[in-house]
């Protein structure tokens, strides 16, 4: 065999299943052999994605194997082909072919049915049921059951989305091992013996202690509530029974009843397929779609269960345009025409300042960004709500924008060592943090933090302990095992969006990237901040990674879009926009999806720019001071791209359709008004545009950033540290209260060392930062770094950016009690 | 006429049999230091040689067994010896514990050194506190007495032993789902392979014994292969002790060369209760197909007891006079597989549940032929079906007697109710009103 044969890299056997020859990789197990060839055995607790159990027995086949002699011998009993792996010259007769196969599996199913509840009817399972549909298939038409079932309460709660109903349960394990392997919470699990042999959370009655105490104590958060995973619905989606369902869509639908629509979720910047099931116009549910590369068989609950911010009573329907300082409805050509004359007072006078928010498709955020620098004549743009810098934006233009494919999920999987830098896996992550957990025991993970996460510690991460603001210089100084690890070929370096706080540490990032080989991946939070990268929505970026301060970048997008030139005047960055419509100095904002709350001081500023046109699904705070409030369609009424962090172009349908318009096609509206072509009123022609364009030659990009390390903290200040937890208070989780039942406790944490200088012993903390109300929160000493406190960006009672005004690495005031 | 051969059981009617002085001055941890002087491999060969099988009852050699086991990589091997004795009728290796424990601990160091580990377990069942105890006691004299810790007796081989009580679960007699509950897990089997000579307890390799098995070679390596080889039938060697219980008139343990016959180990036990025939009875504990008078005469060995229909099992010779009414034993017997099926797999876990059901209404009269075929059918979809052994045991007594004994099934169906006196086979004071045990079904509702 030769090197390029694509069979020598794996061995291989070949087996007989019902007949048919089949040659699959050694290590293969049967059922999967099976599947190769169209040759279906019923399954329950099998999940290519979990490890085998064999306990439902449902797949019983039989199988006879060579001896050492190579004569085939039957195996006396009927083997689980769930956990049998195949062999040269196996012969397998399943159902199909073998008596003893169907016997054994009708029986199997005749058990399982016993104590099931057989409540069809009325379960949210019924019409897409593995357990109907097999017992259709091979049950008996009559139950020979004459006796007793078991009964359990239900639904038994096992977090405030996660309902149990024991009865239905057929005890795959599915939930319990996806728990374990997959989510790494092992927040249920199987409990008592026998018949009475039930899921649930650790609870001491149904363990039935009998006054003895439980050793250890149950997985909880800080409120004492039962732990709740973050992923805990895939559970519900791999439930081969209706026993999990969900609060937010048990008895509200019927499978055949709903139309399904592939997508890509909103809520991160991984871009997880996901499928859209709506009924007449309205999402009852979403669940994970599999796409091997990317989200693989998960989704996050943020994922699966927040779509209902966007069917709010407050969804925006009409445009609204304020009229003696009330918004009222007018139509879009009034609407429009408003804008544009506002706009073009403000363009004309001191400017207008552009914040597309980071939640856009590449499409809407490349018309924003053709929008500012064709209609309104300014760089004044910027997509981050959130902390950002100039090195930042070095960064981004230099090492990500344009840069196609860079580091993928596959890559992270297979990476020996990975050193993560201002980024929370489970938190800011999502199912990046599945992917790489996938590789626990067989990946050294690093992570550059204030404590140990639980999302960390599930991965074994190794914590360099940091304070917020100090990344840089634990990047420059770092030594020993981190160091050799990350010289690995194939090892990775993570780094969050939170680090553009912190001056230097992007800069060391590349340092560190360039000494060790490791490879460098930006993984920002929103769903559409990696789209404006690429889109140039920002204030020094044009399109494909171009800086808006060299001149032949600038010409070369002048000449793409067929006009003179492109502003060269150095744009406002967020703050600086923020800080100029405060101010005055300039007139109008153009506002997208953006969370006044996400960005300090932009409530003010709104109030206080002359001219503000929002863009919104829902009538926001933003709409409260606007003076045009334009609707948009949320991402489930539209298509549009996601960029994903790996720079993997998400593209997705509109599931449902209606009359609403992407910000890409209003915007064109918009600028056509005033008086300039955007082109940007198909998603075709606005993909075509940006085909054209293409990446930035290395002459055309920014340098990359060369920016020093802050200072240290006077001694006996205390800094903050924070990020958003992935259950919180982001307004894309409006109106799911099940699913904020399941966020984490919030909480302030600081060190042993901390809490005695301060005199804290036990209950609340008190932060406050460069202005605001401060926040009063529950704090738990935590073991992490000394004169640090944590606060969560945007959970129940802690909003950071609206009531500290301050970022992470700044230093905050910090009292004992309320 | 066979006759007895007391070698585990040799000193159980001596003053404090259980002290290691006891022990020691009836030859008792010669066989160790005999054993730290030879070959570890010759060890294994011998044990090989001897025939010795699986005193816990599937009859696996034991010498393969510790062959198994792959080439020493320098890091931690264990053995494990399985002392959670549960299965019903089954009383050798609690008696053997607490009248000798140094037979066993001195076959643990002997089975230890050969198969090259450091630190050997002891799984006893739970609920034999006292047997706890004994153990606890003996393997500190053990220590004491240089047996057992580092370098012992001189040869530089050390070896710790922890005992660990269980928490009550037959499950836990499973060799693989002993291993999880000794980790510290939920008891519940495992999935093979890896089989535990390759990743058993904490993913190392380890063998898994009986405890009358571990006990069997002290004797083997001080008197050699011959001297074990010479009793026994042709494949089923050695010594083995069986536990006479029920209505007969010396219950006990009769250690005895294997081939003896139920009617030999009857008349050693004095017979049948007084003016009782024997009616049916187990070969090997209630897992074991029921046997009848047309067994007595069956060699109890492995092959003879397999080829009449049954298992040799645990040699749980549980006798059963004409006073019984089988279908309320298989019933007791059935509630017991109910209680103790671990839920893992569904044929065990909703079969036990379904039989019992059936049974209990058969036993109570209010059940029908159909009920009878019910029974048959779902046997069938357990046995061969379970995950583990355990599923196959659950309806061995169900299907044997249903064969055996249809007719008095039916009478149950016909007359209505139990035809028998229960207190006629009551081996104490039984009133049937007082101790009424009608099916309870709300006990599903638990």
């Amino acid at each position: 065999m030769t090197a390029t044969d694509p069979k020598a890299a794996v061995d291989t056997v070949t087996l007989t299943i019902d007949g048919k020859e089949v040659t699959v990789p050694k290590g293969t197990l049967i059922i999967r052999a099976a599947e190769q060839i169209g040759i279906d055995i019923p399954r329950f607790c099998d999940h290519p994605a979990l490890e085998p159990a064999g306990a439902c027995r449902q797949c019983l086949v039989d199988v006879a194997a060579p001896d050492r002699e190579g004569n085939v011998r039957p195996f006396p009993k009927p083997q689980a082909s769930c956990t049998m792996t195949v062999m040269d010259g196996m012969v397998v007769n399943t159902q199909h072919t073998s008596e003893e196969a169907d016997r054994a599996q009708k029986g199997v199913m005749e058990l399982l049915l016993i104590n099931h509840p057989l409540d069809c009817p009325v379960c949210d399972k019924g019409g897409e049921c593995p357990l109907q549909n097999q017992a259709m298939n091979m049950g008996r038409p009559e139950s020979r059951f004459v006796d007793v079932k078991r009964v359990f309460e239900k639904p038994l709660a096992l977090s405030s989305e996660i309902l149990l109903d024991r009865e239905r349960c057929v005890l795959c394990q599915r939930c319990t091992r996806f728990s374990k392997q997959i989510a790494g919470d092992a927040f249920i699990d199987l409990q008592n013996r026998g018949a009475m042999q039930q899921i649930g959370t650790f609870d001491e009655n149904v363990l039935d202690f009998d006054g003895y105490s439980p050793a250890g104590p149950a997985a909880e958060d800080e409120s004492g509530r039962a732990f709740s995973s973050y992923y805990s619905g895939n559970t519900v989606q791999i439930c081969p029974v209706g026993a999990l369902t969900s609060s937010a869509y048990r008895f509200r639908s019927r499978p055949f009843d709903l139309v399904s629509s592939p997508g890509i979720s909103e809520h991160d910047s991984s871009g997880s397929a996901i499928r859209t099931d709506h009924r007449r116009g309205k999402i009852l549910r979403r669940m994970a779609h599999k796409d091997p590369v990317v989200n693989e068989d998960w989704i996050t609950d943020k994922d699966r269960f927040a779509f209902s911010w966007q069917n709010q009573a407050d969804r925006l329907t009409r445009p609204l345009v304020r009229k003696d300082g009330e918004l009222v409805e007018v139509s879009w050509p009034e609407a429009i025409a408003a804008a544009a004359a506002g706009l073009k007072a403000a363009r004309d006078g001191k400017g207008v300042g552009v914040l597309p928010g980071g939640r856009l498709t590449l499409e809407d955020a490349y018309a924003y960004a053709k929008l500012a620098r064709l209609a309104l004549g300014t760089n004044d743009i910027d997509a981050r709500a959130r902390a950002a810098s100039a090195e930042e934006q070095a960064f981004l233009g230099s090492t990500v924008a344009g840069a196609g494919l860079g580091v993928t999920f596959a890559d992270l999987e297979k990476a020996p060592a990975v050193l993560m830098v201002g980024f929370e896996p489970e938190d800011e992550g999502g199912v990046v943090f599945l992917r790489m957990r996938k590789s626990l025991g067989k990946q050294q993970v690093f992570t550059a933090a204030p404590f140990l996460s639980r999302g960390a510690e599930k991965l074994a991460a190794t914590l360099l302990p940091v304070a917020p603001g100090r990344e840089a210089g634990l990047l420059d100084g770092l030594v020993g095992d981190a160091f050799e690890a990350l010289e690995a070929d194939g090892a990775v370096i993570i780094v969050g969006e939170r680090l553009a706080a912190t001056p230097g540490a992007l800069t060391a990032a590349l340092k560190l990237s360039q000494k060790t080989g490791a490879r460098l991946v930006w993984i920002p939070r929103r769903a559409g901040e990696r789209g404006a990268v690429e889109a140039g929505a920002l204030p020094g970026l044009l399109p494909g990674g171009r800086a808006a301060s060299v001149a032949a970048a600038r010409k070369a997008v002048a000449a793409a879009w067929g006009v003179e030139s492109v502003p060269s005047a150095a744009g406002r960055d967020v703050d600086a926009i923020v800080a100029a419509a405060s101010s005055g100095d300039l007139e109008a904002l153009l506002v997208g999806g953006v969370s006044p709350s996400d960005v300090t001081g932009l409530t003010d500023a709104i109030d206080k720019a002359g001219f503000v046109v929002s863009l919104e699904v829902r009538r926001s705070a933003v709409a409260e001071a606007a003076d045009v409030v334009l609707p948009v369609a949320p991402p489930s009424e539209k298509a549009g791209t996601f960029v994903n962090w790996e720079g993997r172009l998400r593209s997705f349908a509109t599931a449902i359709a209606t009359d609403a318009l992407s910000d890409h096609r209003v915007l064109d509206l918009l600028a056509r008004e005033l008086g300039v072509e955007l082109g940007t009123g198909s998603i075709g022609a606005v993909n075509a545009e940006i085909a054209a364009l293409g990446a930035a030659a290395d002459s055309h990009r920014p340098k990359a950033p060369t920016a020093k390390a802050g200072r240290a903290p006077k001694k006996g200040d205390v800094v903050l540290a924070s990020w958003h937890q992935l259950i919180d208070e982001g307004a894309l989780q409006d109106g799911e209260p099940y699913l904020a039942g399941t966020g984490r406790a919030t909480v302030a944490r600081l060190s042993p060392a901390t809490a005695d200088r301060l005199g804290f012993a036990e209950g609340a903390l008190t932060v406050t930062g460069e202005g605001g109300e401060g926040v009063t929160v529950p704090a738990v000493v935590t073991d992490m770094v000394d004169d640090v406190v944590w606060l969560p960006t945007k959970s129940p009672g802690s909003w950071v950016a609206q009531e500290l005004r301050t970022v992470p690495g700044n230093v905050v005031t910090v009292k004992v009690g309320a | 006429m066979t006759e007895l051969v007391p070698v585990l059981s040799d000193i159980w009617d001596q003053e404090q049999s259980w002290k290691r002085d006891t022990y020691a001055a009836n030859g008792g941890y010669t066989a160790l230091k005999k054993a730290l002087g030879l070959d570890k491999a010759d060890l294994v060969q011998m044990v090989k040689d001897s025939g010795l099988r699986g005193r816990g009852g599937a009859g696996f050699p034991t010498g393969m067994k510790w062959g198994f086991l792959p080439p020493d990589d320098g890091k931690p091997r264990y053995l494990v010896v399985n002392a959670d004795e549960s299965e019903p009728g089954t009383c050798k290796d609690i008696p053997l514990m607490m009248a000798n424990p140094h037979v066993l601990i001195e076959g643990v160091a002997i089975t230890s050194y050969a198969i090259r580990c450091n630190h050997a377990f002891i799984y006893l069942r739970g609920e034999v506190v006292h047997v706890y105890r004994r153990l606890l006691q003996a393997v500190r004299e053990a220590y004491e007495a240089g047996d057992l810790g580092k370098n012992i007796h001189g040869s530089g081989f050390d070896l710790d032993v922890t005992v660990h009580a269980g928490a009550g679960a037959y499950i836990c007699g499973e060799e693989t789902a002993l291993l999880d509950s000794l980790e510290g897990r939920r008891g519940q089997p495992r999935l093979k392979p890896p089989f535990p000579a390759v990743a058993g307890l904490y993913a190392r390799p380890t063998v898994v014994n009986n405890v009358e098995s571990v006990a069997s070679v002290p004797a083997i390596v001080n008197n050699g292969v011959e001297w074990f080889t010479a009793m026994g039938t042709e494949r089923s060697k050695g010594h083995g002790i069986f536990s006479l219980s029920g209505h007969v008139k010396r219950p006990g343990q009769y250690e005895a060369p294997l081939g003896i016959t139920l009617r030999e180990l009857l008349e050693m036990a004095g017979g049948m209760r007084e003016g009782h025939e024997l009616k049916f009875w187990t070969p090997g504990g209630s897992s074991t197909p029921i046997f009848t008078e047309e067994q007595l005469d069956t060699p109890l060995d492995y092959e003879s007891v397999g080829a009449a229909g049954s298992m040799l099992g645990t040699r749980a010779l549980q006798i059963f006079d004409e006073t019984t009414c089988v279908v309320r034993a298989v019933t007791r017997w059935t509630e017991f597989y109910k209680h103790e099926s671990c839920g893992k797999c569904t044929p065990c876990r909703e079969g036990t549940f379904w039989l019992t059901q059936i049974l209990k209404r058969l036993e109570a009269g209010k059940g029908t032929e159909a009920d009878i075929q019910q029974l048959l059918d779902t046997c069938d979809s357990i046995a061969g079906r379970s995950f583990c052994a355990l599923g196959d045991g659950a309806t061995s007594s169900i299907i044997s007697s249903v064969k055996k004994f249809r007719e008095e099934y039916e009478r149950h169906v016909t007359e209505g109710k139990c035809p028998f006196d229960h207190a006629a086979s009551a081996l104490f004071t039984y009133s049937s009103d007082t101790a009424s045990d009608e099916a309870t079904t709300e006990e599903a509702h638990a």
